[in-house]
Protein backbone atom coordinates (compact mmCIF):
# COMPACT_ATOMS: atom_id res chain seq x y z
CA UNK A 1 0.00 0.00 0.00
CA UNK A 2 2.46 1.96 0.72
CA UNK A 3 3.91 1.59 -2.78
CA UNK A 4 1.16 2.89 -4.14
CA UNK A 5 0.97 6.18 -2.47
CA UNK A 6 4.79 6.57 -3.39
CA UNK A 7 3.93 5.52 -7.60
CA UNK A 8 0.82 8.17 -6.78
CA UNK A 9 2.98 11.43 -5.83
CA UNK A 10 5.79 9.87 -8.51
CA UNK A 11 2.65 10.48 -10.99
CA UNK A 12 1.99 13.42 -9.38
CA UNK A 13 4.94 15.16 -9.91
CA UNK A 14 5.71 13.93 -13.75
CA UNK A 15 2.47 15.79 -14.09
CA UNK A 16 3.63 18.67 -12.41
CA UNK A 17 6.77 18.49 -13.99
CA UNK A 18 4.97 19.08 -17.26
CA UNK A 19 3.40 21.93 -16.71
CA UNK A 20 5.77 23.47 -15.12
CA UNK A 21 7.81 22.55 -18.45
CA UNK A 22 4.93 24.39 -20.41
CA UNK A 23 4.95 27.32 -18.79
CA UNK A 24 8.59 27.91 -18.60
CA UNK A 25 8.74 26.87 -22.38
CA UNK A 26 5.97 29.38 -23.62
CA UNK A 27 7.25 32.01 -21.14
CA UNK A 28 11.03 31.82 -22.66
CA UNK A 29 9.07 32.05 -26.28
CA UNK A 30 6.89 34.80 -25.40
CA UNK A 31 10.12 36.99 -24.14
CA UNK A 32 11.73 36.46 -27.23
CA UNK A 33 8.99 37.64 -29.39
CA UNK A 34 8.55 40.49 -26.58
CA UNK A 35 11.59 41.16 -24.60
CA UNK A 36 10.06 44.56 -23.63
CA UNK A 37 7.57 42.54 -21.39
CA UNK A 38 10.07 40.40 -19.61
CA UNK A 39 8.88 41.71 -16.31
CA UNK A 40 5.71 40.90 -16.53
CA UNK A 41 5.78 37.84 -18.01
CA UNK A 42 8.42 36.39 -15.05
CA UNK A 43 6.02 36.97 -12.45
CA UNK A 44 3.17 35.93 -14.35
CA UNK A 45 5.28 32.58 -15.33
CA UNK A 46 6.17 32.22 -11.53
CA UNK A 47 3.25 32.53 -10.08
CA UNK A 48 1.69 29.97 -12.81
CA UNK A 49 4.28 28.02 -11.79
CA UNK A 50 3.61 27.76 -8.18
CA UNK A 51 0.28 27.60 -8.61
CA UNK A 52 0.78 24.34 -10.27
CA UNK A 53 3.67 23.48 -7.97
CA UNK A 54 0.60 23.27 -4.90
CA UNK A 55 -1.25 20.63 -6.79
CA UNK A 56 1.73 18.55 -6.85
CA UNK A 57 2.45 19.52 -3.03
CA UNK A 58 -1.32 18.13 -1.93
CA UNK A 59 -0.82 14.94 -4.19
CA UNK A 60 3.29 14.43 -2.26
CA UNK A 61 1.46 15.16 1.28
CA UNK A 62 -1.33 12.54 0.70
CA UNK A 63 1.37 9.94 -0.35
CA UNK A 64 3.25 10.76 3.10
CA UNK A 65 -0.22 10.66 5.04
CA UNK A 66 -1.66 7.44 3.46
CA UNK A 67 -0.81 4.32 4.44
CA UNK B 1 39.84 30.55 -10.80
CA UNK B 2 42.84 30.41 -7.61
CA UNK B 3 40.00 31.73 -5.37
CA UNK B 4 37.75 28.73 -6.24
CA UNK B 5 40.26 26.47 -5.82
CA UNK B 6 41.43 27.46 -2.67
CA UNK B 7 37.60 28.01 -1.44
CA UNK B 8 37.26 24.48 -2.68
CA UNK B 9 40.03 22.96 -1.05
CA UNK B 10 39.36 24.78 2.42
CA UNK B 11 35.22 23.51 1.85
CA UNK B 12 37.03 19.96 1.37
CA UNK B 13 38.86 20.30 4.17
CA UNK B 14 36.13 20.96 6.73
CA UNK B 15 34.00 18.07 5.37
CA UNK B 16 37.37 15.69 5.73
CA UNK B 17 37.01 16.97 9.46
CA UNK B 18 33.85 16.82 9.96
CA UNK B 19 34.00 13.02 8.70
CA UNK B 20 37.16 12.36 11.16
CA UNK B 21 34.80 14.11 14.17
CA UNK B 22 32.04 11.78 13.52
CA UNK B 23 34.06 8.64 13.07
CA UNK B 24 35.95 9.62 16.49
CA UNK B 25 32.80 10.37 18.39
CA UNK B 26 31.62 7.17 17.13
CA UNK B 27 34.07 4.81 18.46
CA UNK B 28 34.03 6.76 21.70
CA UNK B 29 30.61 5.86 21.55
CA UNK B 30 31.52 2.09 20.86
CA UNK B 31 34.04 2.19 24.06
CA UNK B 32 31.77 3.47 26.34
CA UNK B 33 29.07 0.61 25.43
CA UNK B 34 31.45 -2.02 25.63
CA UNK B 35 32.48 -0.59 29.51
CA UNK B 36 28.61 -1.19 30.06
CA UNK B 37 28.31 -4.25 28.65
CA UNK B 38 31.27 -5.21 31.07
CA UNK B 39 30.45 -3.87 34.27
CA UNK B 40 28.51 -6.55 35.65
CA UNK B 41 27.36 -4.22 38.62
CA UNK B 42 23.80 -3.25 36.51
CA UNK B 43 22.16 -6.35 36.96
CA UNK B 44 18.90 -5.25 38.86
CA UNK B 45 16.61 -8.29 39.70
CA UNK B 46 13.82 -6.13 37.37
CA UNK B 47 12.16 -6.94 33.80
CA UNK B 48 16.00 -7.49 32.43
CA UNK B 49 16.39 -4.34 30.40
CA UNK B 50 19.06 -3.30 29.54
CA UNK B 51 21.15 -1.20 26.73
CA UNK B 52 20.69 -2.37 23.39
CA UNK B 53 24.35 -2.56 22.06
CA UNK B 54 24.95 0.52 19.48
CA UNK B 55 24.43 -1.36 15.66
CA UNK B 56 25.47 1.38 13.58
CA UNK B 57 27.40 0.09 11.10
CA UNK B 58 24.69 0.70 8.48
CA UNK B 59 24.19 4.47 7.86
CA UNK B 60 20.73 5.59 7.75
CA UNK B 61 20.68 9.13 4.84
CA UNK B 62 16.89 9.29 5.54
CA UNK B 63 17.18 9.22 9.76
CA UNK B 64 20.38 11.73 9.50
CA UNK B 65 18.56 14.06 7.31
CA UNK B 66 15.25 14.45 9.84
CA UNK B 67 17.41 14.84 12.35
CA UNK B 68 19.66 17.61 11.43
CA UNK B 69 16.74 19.11 9.40
CA UNK B 70 14.47 19.26 12.81
CA UNK B 71 14.50 21.38 15.55
CA UNK B 72 16.64 20.93 18.75
CA UNK B 73 16.74 21.87 22.30
CA UNK B 74 20.65 22.24 21.90
CA UNK B 75 22.73 24.44 19.24
CA UNK B 76 24.82 21.71 18.08
CA UNK B 77 28.05 23.67 17.15
CA UNK B 78 30.73 20.64 16.15
CA UNK B 79 30.60 17.27 17.19
CA UNK B 80 29.87 17.13 20.83
CA UNK B 81 30.38 20.70 21.57
CA UNK B 82 26.78 21.74 22.39
CA UNK B 83 25.31 25.17 23.16
CA UNK B 84 22.45 24.93 25.94
CA UNK B 85 19.55 26.22 25.58
CA UNK B 86 17.05 27.51 28.17
CA UNK B 87 13.94 24.96 28.32
CA UNK B 88 10.46 25.65 29.16
CA UNK B 89 8.35 22.69 29.62
CA UNK B 90 4.74 22.57 31.08
CA UNK B 91 2.97 19.22 31.92
CA UNK B 92 -0.76 19.73 33.33
CA UNK B 93 0.21 17.59 36.46
CA UNK B 94 4.00 18.46 37.18
CA UNK B 95 3.79 22.24 36.52
CA UNK B 96 6.37 24.60 34.53
CA UNK B 97 9.60 23.41 34.34
CA UNK B 98 12.26 25.90 33.31
CA UNK B 99 16.20 25.08 32.99
CA UNK B 100 18.73 25.06 30.84
CA UNK B 101 19.64 22.09 28.76
CA UNK B 102 22.56 21.55 30.14
CA UNK B 103 21.13 19.99 33.07
CA UNK B 104 20.79 17.31 30.99
CA UNK B 105 24.21 15.75 31.53
CA UNK B 106 27.00 14.98 28.69
CA UNK B 107 25.51 14.87 25.43
CA UNK B 108 26.62 12.30 22.96
CA UNK B 109 27.05 13.27 19.21
CA UNK B 110 23.57 12.63 18.25
CA UNK B 111 22.80 15.28 21.35
CA UNK B 112 21.35 12.41 23.85
CA UNK B 113 21.26 13.73 27.38
CA UNK B 114 22.86 11.13 30.02
CA UNK B 115 20.28 13.00 32.70
CA UNK B 116 16.62 12.96 33.54
CA UNK B 117 15.30 15.94 34.71
CA UNK B 118 11.56 16.14 36.22
CA UNK B 119 10.86 13.32 33.96
CA UNK B 120 12.41 14.96 31.05
CA UNK B 121 15.01 13.55 29.21
CA UNK B 122 16.95 14.60 26.11
CA UNK B 123 16.99 12.13 22.96
CA UNK B 124 18.81 13.42 19.87
CA UNK B 125 18.72 16.62 20.69
CA UNK B 126 15.01 17.02 21.69
CA UNK B 127 13.11 16.79 24.94
CA UNK B 128 10.91 14.06 25.50
CA UNK B 129 9.07 12.84 28.85
CA UNK B 130 8.37 9.41 30.16
CA UNK B 131 4.97 9.84 31.33
CA UNK B 132 4.98 6.61 34.34
CA UNK B 133 4.73 8.47 37.61
CA UNK B 134 7.06 5.80 38.91
CA UNK B 135 9.80 7.41 37.37
CA UNK B 136 12.00 9.68 39.58
CA UNK B 137 10.69 13.67 39.41
CA UNK B 138 14.48 14.64 40.52
CA UNK B 139 17.63 15.06 38.01
CA UNK B 140 18.61 11.36 38.36
CA UNK B 141 21.34 10.26 35.73
CA UNK B 142 19.78 7.26 33.46
CA UNK B 143 21.78 4.27 31.91
CA UNK B 144 20.93 5.17 28.52
CA UNK B 145 18.63 5.63 25.77
CA UNK B 146 17.13 2.94 23.83
CA UNK B 147 15.81 3.17 20.67
CA UNK B 148 13.75 0.87 18.91
CA UNK B 149 11.28 -0.15 15.75
CA UNK B 150 8.06 -0.62 16.44
CA UNK B 151 5.29 -2.00 13.69
CA UNK B 152 2.40 -0.12 13.86
CA UNK B 153 0.55 -1.18 10.83
CA UNK B 154 2.19 -1.47 8.15
CA UNK B 155 4.58 1.17 8.71
CA UNK B 156 7.62 1.43 11.32
CA UNK B 157 7.59 3.76 13.79
CA UNK B 158 10.49 5.18 16.28
CA UNK B 159 9.82 4.27 19.51
CA UNK B 160 12.17 5.31 22.21
CA UNK B 161 12.88 3.94 25.92
CA UNK B 162 15.07 4.90 28.71
CA UNK B 163 16.70 2.53 30.61
CA UNK B 164 16.92 3.26 34.30
CA UNK B 165 17.81 0.92 36.91
CA UNK B 166 17.44 -2.14 34.66
CA UNK B 167 14.03 -1.11 34.38
CA UNK B 168 12.53 0.10 31.10
CA UNK B 169 10.41 3.03 30.76
CA UNK B 170 8.84 4.33 27.82
CA UNK B 171 8.84 8.11 26.24
CA UNK B 172 6.34 9.94 25.07
CA UNK B 173 7.17 11.28 21.21
CA UNK B 174 8.51 14.97 21.15
CA UNK B 175 6.07 17.88 21.23
CA UNK B 176 6.03 19.35 18.00
CA UNK B 177 3.19 20.25 15.84
CA UNK B 178 3.97 18.98 12.80
CA UNK B 179 1.01 16.30 12.16
CA UNK B 180 3.32 13.45 12.93
CA UNK B 181 4.98 13.85 9.29
CA UNK B 182 8.50 14.31 11.33
CA UNK B 183 7.92 12.18 14.46
CA UNK B 184 6.14 14.50 16.55
CA UNK B 185 2.65 15.20 17.71
CA UNK B 186 0.69 16.22 20.77
CA UNK B 187 1.75 14.69 23.75
CA UNK B 188 1.07 15.25 27.69
CA UNK B 189 3.76 17.72 28.06
CA UNK B 190 3.92 21.26 26.29
CA UNK B 191 7.75 22.58 25.00
CA UNK B 192 7.55 26.41 25.36
CA UNK B 193 11.36 26.36 24.79
CA UNK B 194 13.68 28.68 23.31
CA UNK B 195 14.91 26.12 20.85
CA UNK B 196 17.56 26.49 18.04
CA UNK B 197 14.45 27.81 14.98
CA UNK B 198 13.25 30.40 18.09
CA UNK B 199 16.97 31.34 18.39
CA UNK B 200 17.68 31.44 14.40
CA UNK B 201 14.44 33.75 14.44
CA UNK B 202 15.52 36.23 17.01
CA UNK B 203 18.85 36.48 15.23
CA UNK B 204 17.12 36.74 11.71
CA UNK B 205 14.92 39.88 13.67
CA UNK B 206 17.87 41.56 15.10
CA UNK B 207 19.55 41.34 11.56
CA UNK B 208 16.76 42.46 10.01
CA UNK B 209 16.23 45.62 12.82
CA UNK B 210 19.60 46.38 12.05
CA UNK B 211 19.55 46.84 8.41
CA UNK B 212 16.51 48.99 8.09
CA UNK B 213 18.11 51.41 11.03
CA UNK B 214 20.96 51.71 8.85
CA UNK B 215 18.91 51.96 5.65
CA UNK B 216 16.39 54.45 7.29
CA UNK B 217 19.45 56.47 8.87
CA UNK B 218 20.80 56.97 5.56
CA UNK B 219 17.73 58.21 3.90
CA UNK B 220 17.31 60.55 7.10
CA UNK B 221 21.08 61.71 6.47
CA UNK B 222 21.53 61.69 2.97
CA UNK B 223 18.02 63.11 1.82
CA UNK B 224 17.43 63.93 -1.93
CA UNK B 225 21.14 62.22 -2.93
CA UNK B 226 21.80 58.63 -4.28
CA UNK B 227 21.57 55.64 -1.74
CA UNK B 228 24.88 54.10 -0.25
CA UNK B 229 25.47 51.10 1.40
CA UNK B 230 22.88 49.02 3.10
CA UNK B 231 20.22 51.34 0.74
CA UNK B 232 21.18 50.32 -2.17
CA UNK B 233 20.92 46.61 -1.27
CA UNK B 234 17.80 47.56 0.33
CA UNK B 235 15.94 49.97 -1.99
CA UNK B 236 16.17 48.17 -4.82
CA UNK B 237 14.60 44.72 -3.34
CA UNK B 238 11.99 47.28 -2.11
CA UNK B 239 10.82 48.80 -5.25
CA UNK B 240 11.04 45.67 -6.99
CA UNK B 241 8.12 43.98 -4.16
CA UNK B 242 6.32 47.38 -4.31
CA UNK B 243 6.14 47.86 -8.40
CA UNK B 244 5.83 44.14 -9.60
CA UNK B 245 3.81 42.78 -6.39
CA UNK B 246 2.07 45.23 -4.56
CA UNK B 247 0.65 47.75 -7.03
CA UNK B 248 -0.18 45.35 -9.98
CA UNK B 249 -2.54 43.06 -7.77
CA UNK B 250 -3.70 45.67 -4.85
CA UNK B 251 -3.99 48.72 -7.43
CA UNK B 252 -4.96 51.65 -5.70
CA UNK B 253 -4.96 50.19 -2.33
CA UNK B 254 -1.90 48.93 -2.44
CA UNK B 255 -0.48 51.17 0.78
CA UNK B 256 -2.65 49.48 3.25
CA UNK B 257 -1.06 45.70 2.57
CA UNK B 258 2.23 47.02 1.97
CA UNK B 259 4.00 46.86 5.10
CA UNK B 260 2.44 43.01 5.62
CA UNK B 261 4.11 41.90 2.05
CA UNK B 262 7.14 43.48 2.88
CA UNK B 263 7.15 42.21 6.07
CA UNK B 264 6.58 38.42 4.77
CA UNK B 265 8.98 38.92 2.29
CA UNK B 266 12.15 39.81 4.53
CA UNK B 267 11.00 37.64 7.03
CA UNK B 268 11.13 34.44 4.94
CA UNK B 269 14.33 35.64 2.80
CA UNK B 270 16.04 36.26 5.66
CA UNK B 271 15.18 32.54 7.48
CA UNK B 272 15.97 31.16 4.39
CA UNK B 273 19.69 32.78 4.13
CA UNK B 274 20.81 32.47 7.84
CA UNK B 275 19.45 28.80 7.85
CA UNK B 276 21.85 28.00 4.65
CA UNK B 277 24.87 28.73 6.83
CA UNK B 278 26.41 25.97 7.90
CA UNK B 279 26.18 26.30 12.37
CA UNK B 280 24.30 29.51 13.06
CA UNK B 281 21.51 28.39 11.10
CA UNK B 282 18.23 26.90 12.14
CA UNK B 283 16.25 24.95 9.59
CA UNK B 284 13.25 27.64 10.81
CA UNK B 285 11.32 27.83 7.14
CA UNK B 286 11.52 24.23 6.64
CA UNK B 287 9.25 23.54 10.15
CA UNK B 288 5.83 22.58 9.56
CA UNK B 289 4.39 24.64 12.61
CA UNK B 290 6.34 28.37 11.52
CA UNK B 291 5.14 28.04 7.54
CA UNK B 292 1.37 27.32 8.94
CA UNK B 293 1.67 30.34 10.96
CA UNK B 294 2.75 32.73 8.13
CA UNK B 295 0.09 31.06 5.87
CA UNK B 296 -2.59 31.77 8.88
CA UNK B 297 -1.59 35.37 8.95
CA UNK B 298 -2.09 35.31 4.93
CA UNK B 299 -5.30 33.32 5.63
CA UNK B 300 -6.92 35.93 8.26
CA UNK B 301 -5.47 38.99 6.27
CA UNK B 302 -7.45 37.66 2.91
CA UNK B 303 -10.59 37.11 4.69
CA UNK B 304 -11.42 39.61 7.27
CA UNK B 305 -10.69 41.93 4.28
CA UNK B 306 -12.83 40.37 1.96
CA UNK B 307 -15.63 42.73 1.16
CA UNK B 308 -19.19 41.56 0.00
CA UNK B 309 -18.30 41.00 -4.15
CA UNK B 310 -15.63 38.45 -2.72
CA UNK B 311 -17.94 35.91 -0.07
CA UNK B 312 -21.22 36.67 -3.17
CA UNK B 313 -18.82 34.77 -5.39
CA UNK B 314 -17.41 32.41 -2.85
CA UNK B 315 -20.54 31.43 -1.15
CA UNK B 316 -23.45 31.90 -3.44
CA UNK B 317 -22.30 33.01 -7.19
CA UNK B 318 -25.06 34.70 -9.12
CA UNK B 319 -26.41 33.56 -12.50
CA UNK B 320 -26.00 30.04 -11.70
CA UNK B 321 -28.61 27.39 -11.16
CA UNK B 322 -29.13 26.70 -7.31
CA UNK B 323 -28.84 23.25 -7.82
CA UNK B 324 -25.19 23.34 -8.97
CA UNK B 325 -24.25 25.66 -6.28
CA UNK B 326 -25.11 23.56 -3.79
CA UNK B 327 -24.18 20.48 -4.93
CA UNK B 328 -20.83 21.49 -6.41
CA UNK B 329 -19.46 25.04 -6.47
CA UNK B 330 -19.98 26.53 -2.91
CA UNK B 331 -18.24 23.08 -1.50
CA UNK B 332 -15.39 23.00 -3.90
CA UNK B 333 -14.97 27.20 -3.08
CA UNK B 334 -15.25 26.74 1.09
CA UNK B 335 -12.38 23.96 0.57
CA UNK B 336 -10.46 26.40 -1.83
CA UNK B 337 -10.42 29.08 0.95
CA UNK B 338 -8.61 26.61 2.98
CA UNK B 339 -6.42 24.85 0.46
CA UNK B 340 -4.60 28.23 -0.34
CA UNK B 341 -2.80 28.72 2.78
CA UNK B 342 -2.33 24.82 2.90
CA UNK B 343 -0.83 24.93 -0.29
CA UNK B 344 1.51 28.14 0.94
CA UNK B 345 2.28 26.27 4.30
CA UNK B 346 3.07 23.35 2.18
CA UNK B 347 5.26 24.79 -0.90
CA UNK B 348 7.59 26.52 1.53
CA UNK B 349 8.25 24.25 4.08
CA UNK B 350 8.53 20.92 1.16
CA UNK B 351 11.25 23.59 -0.68
CA UNK B 352 13.16 24.14 1.86
CA UNK B 353 13.16 21.11 3.88
CA UNK B 354 13.74 19.35 0.41
CA UNK B 355 16.98 21.26 -0.27
CA UNK B 356 18.29 20.82 3.11
CA UNK B 357 17.68 17.19 3.04
CA UNK B 358 19.78 16.62 -0.10
CA UNK B 359 22.41 18.57 1.14
CA UNK B 360 22.35 16.58 4.01
CA UNK B 361 22.12 13.25 1.96
CA UNK B 362 25.12 14.32 -0.23
CA UNK B 363 27.23 15.36 2.67
CA UNK B 364 26.06 11.45 4.27
CA UNK B 365 27.33 10.34 0.55
CA UNK B 366 30.76 10.16 2.67
CA UNK B 367 29.26 8.05 5.36
CA UNK B 368 28.02 5.43 2.56
CA UNK B 369 30.87 5.48 0.46
CA UNK B 370 33.52 5.54 3.32
CA UNK B 371 31.31 2.49 5.61
CA UNK B 372 30.88 5.03 8.47
CA UNK B 373 34.43 5.49 8.98
CA UNK B 374 35.93 1.92 8.15
CA UNK B 375 37.07 2.33 4.28
CA UNK B 376 39.00 5.26 4.13
CA UNK B 377 39.62 5.51 0.29
CA UNK B 378 35.64 4.94 -0.08
CA UNK B 379 35.61 8.46 2.56
CA UNK B 380 38.02 10.09 0.04
CA UNK B 381 36.28 9.34 -3.14
CA UNK B 382 33.01 10.10 -1.26
CA UNK B 383 34.46 13.60 -0.11
CA UNK B 384 35.32 13.86 -4.13
CA UNK B 385 31.85 13.77 -5.06
CA UNK B 386 29.88 14.98 -2.30
CA UNK B 387 32.03 18.80 -2.15
CA UNK B 388 30.59 19.84 -5.60
CA UNK B 389 27.34 18.23 -5.48
CA UNK B 390 26.73 20.04 -2.17
CA UNK B 391 28.45 23.16 -3.39
CA UNK B 392 25.96 23.05 -6.13
CA UNK B 393 23.42 22.29 -3.71
CA UNK B 394 24.18 25.33 -1.81
CA UNK B 395 24.05 27.88 -5.37
CA UNK B 396 21.09 25.97 -6.15
CA UNK B 397 19.65 26.90 -2.64
CA UNK B 398 20.16 30.61 -2.69
CA UNK B 399 18.51 30.78 -5.66
CA UNK B 400 15.30 28.80 -3.85
CA UNK B 401 15.25 31.05 -1.05
CA UNK B 402 14.85 33.73 -2.81
CA UNK B 403 12.05 31.98 -5.31
CA UNK B 404 10.12 30.59 -1.92
CA UNK B 405 10.45 34.13 -0.52
CA UNK B 406 8.83 35.96 -3.98
CA UNK B 407 6.26 33.27 -4.23
CA UNK B 408 4.78 33.47 -0.52
CA UNK B 409 4.73 37.13 -1.17
CA UNK B 410 3.04 37.20 -4.29
CA UNK B 411 0.36 34.63 -3.80
CA UNK B 412 -0.03 36.13 -0.61
CA UNK B 413 -1.11 39.60 -2.78
CA UNK B 414 -3.23 37.86 -5.16
CA UNK B 415 -5.10 35.96 -2.43
CA UNK B 416 -5.82 39.53 -1.16
CA UNK B 417 -6.34 41.09 -4.56
CA UNK B 418 -8.81 38.67 -5.11
CA UNK B 419 -10.60 39.40 -1.82
CA UNK B 420 -10.55 43.31 -2.16
CA UNK B 421 -11.45 43.20 -5.90
CA UNK B 422 -14.28 45.76 -6.78
CA UNK B 423 -17.30 44.22 -9.12
CA UNK B 424 -17.37 44.94 -12.43
CA UNK B 425 -20.63 45.99 -13.86
CA UNK B 426 -22.03 45.15 -17.12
Amino acid sequence: MTGLAAIGAGLAVIGAGLGIGTIGGKAMESIARQPEAVGDIRSNMILMAALIEGAALIAILLGILIK
Amino acid sequence: MRKIILSFLIFAGSLAFGFAQENHSESEQNEASHEQHASPEHHDEGHGCACHEHHEEKFDPAATAFHHTGDANVFQIFGTLFMPLPCILYAPDQGLSFFMSSKFGKLDAHGTGTKAVGRYVLVDGSVMRVPEVKFPIEEVEIECVNHNKALVGTDSVDVYEVVYHGECYDLEKKSTLDGGILGGGLTSFYDFSLTKNVLTMILTFIVLFWLFRQAVKGYAARKGQAPKGVQSVLEPIFTFIRDEVAIPFLGNKYEKYLPFLMSIFFFILGLNLIGQIPVIGGNVTGNLAVTMVLALITFFITNFSGNKHYWEHTLWMPGVPALLKVLILTPVEIMGLFIKPLTLMLRLFANITGGHIVMVIFVGLIFIFGESGKNLGGGIVGTLMAVPLTMFMMALELLVALVQAFVFCILSASYISAAIEEPHHH
